[in-house]
């Protein structure tokens, strides 16, 4: 194994470890619950990718013949990221969890609840 | 509008690709064998699963969704880096928000993958969506503007979708 190629996938590793790191401190770091959201949904998907891409190219390179089933990884993580983001922002509404004060459009938070359409005389529709 | 197989054998083209295309994954290889195992598994699966399956809106432009997929990944990584700068940068600049985006898009296919494509890109998280399936509910890590947000969100995913889907 070469410098070169311990090189490029340890910067890639680097990548990957520095985006999940901070999607966990935006975990400490935000103030509620839909926020909090935030940090692991997009932080880690980035993290996740760098982590992938070393792997992709280190077993590639190391053992002859391409390794990509790394790919599928990040398939199943591009389904099932969104959805359990989904869920939890749903759950979050339905037990009433309490947004910040300056979150703005709080008074649609009882119709989403319902799962009603918004009042129709916010100005949205046209 | 929808899709419809074309052979009675074949009830799921694209289930039975991506299946075969999954084992290769799986095994990592491309071996005799499983390229015959996985063809009897991606030809045998949808046609006991798929009286189970509901209906779904053909795709009209199929092509597109490679140009869609590739505009989602390229914006994933500039929320992931605008995400980690807003989360590393002071907490009380952050204004988050709550909101509606009205849906043009009709079917729970497109609705879905609207509603992913949402809470995987620029700091929002797609939360509820109507009974109705009017409206999707939205929410904004931070924002200045929230008609410039909806006017985004319509134009760079609603957009296309509808394309892809012609509804």
């Amino acid at each position: 194994m070469n410098f070169l190629l311990e090189l490029i996938v340890s910067i890639f590793l680097l990548i990957g470890g520095i985006f999940i790191l901070v999607g966990s401190i935006g975990l400490v770091r935000l103030p509620d619950f839909f926020m909090r959201l935030h940090a692991p949904t997009k932080a880690t998907t980035l993290g996740m990718g760098g982590l992938l891409i070393a792997s992709m190219i280190l077993f590639t390179v190391r053992e002859s013949g391409i390794s990509v089933h790394e790919l599928l990884i990040t398939l199943f993580l591009f389904i099932t990221a969104p959805v359990s983001a989904h869920m939890m922002a749903k759950t979050a509404l339905h037990q009433k969890n309490k947004m910040i004060e300056r979150t703005t459009g709080q008074e649609l938070i009882e119709r989403a609840r319902q799962q009603k359409a918004p009042d129709v005389k916010s100005s949205l529709n046209d | 509008m929808l899709a419809k197989p074309r052979f009675k054998w074949l009830p799921m083209p694209y289930h039975s690709i991506l299946l075969f295309v999954t084992w290769l994954l799986l095994n990592n290889t491309l071996a005799p064998g499983h390229l015959f195992l996985g063809s009897v598994l991606a030809l045998g699966i949808p046609l006991l699963t798929s009286s189970l399956s509901k209906p779904q809106p053909a795709l009209h432009k199929p092509m597109h969704t490679f140009r869609y997929a590739l505009r989602v990944l390229g914006d994933i990584v500039t929320a992931n880096l605008e995400v980690a700068i807003q989360v590393m940068g002071p907490i009380k600049n952050l204004n988050p928000g709550f909101f509606a985006v009205p849906l043009d898009l009709e079917g729970e296919l497109p609705i879905t993958l609207l509603a992913s494509t949402v809470s995987l890109t620029p700091g929002t998280v797609s939360s509820e969506v109507s009974e109705c399936r009017k409206f999707l509910y939205v929410h904004a890590l931070t924002m200045k503007n929230e008609e410039e947000l909806i006017q985004t969100i319509k134009q760079r995913y609603e957009a296309p979708l509808m394309e892809i889907f012609s509804c």
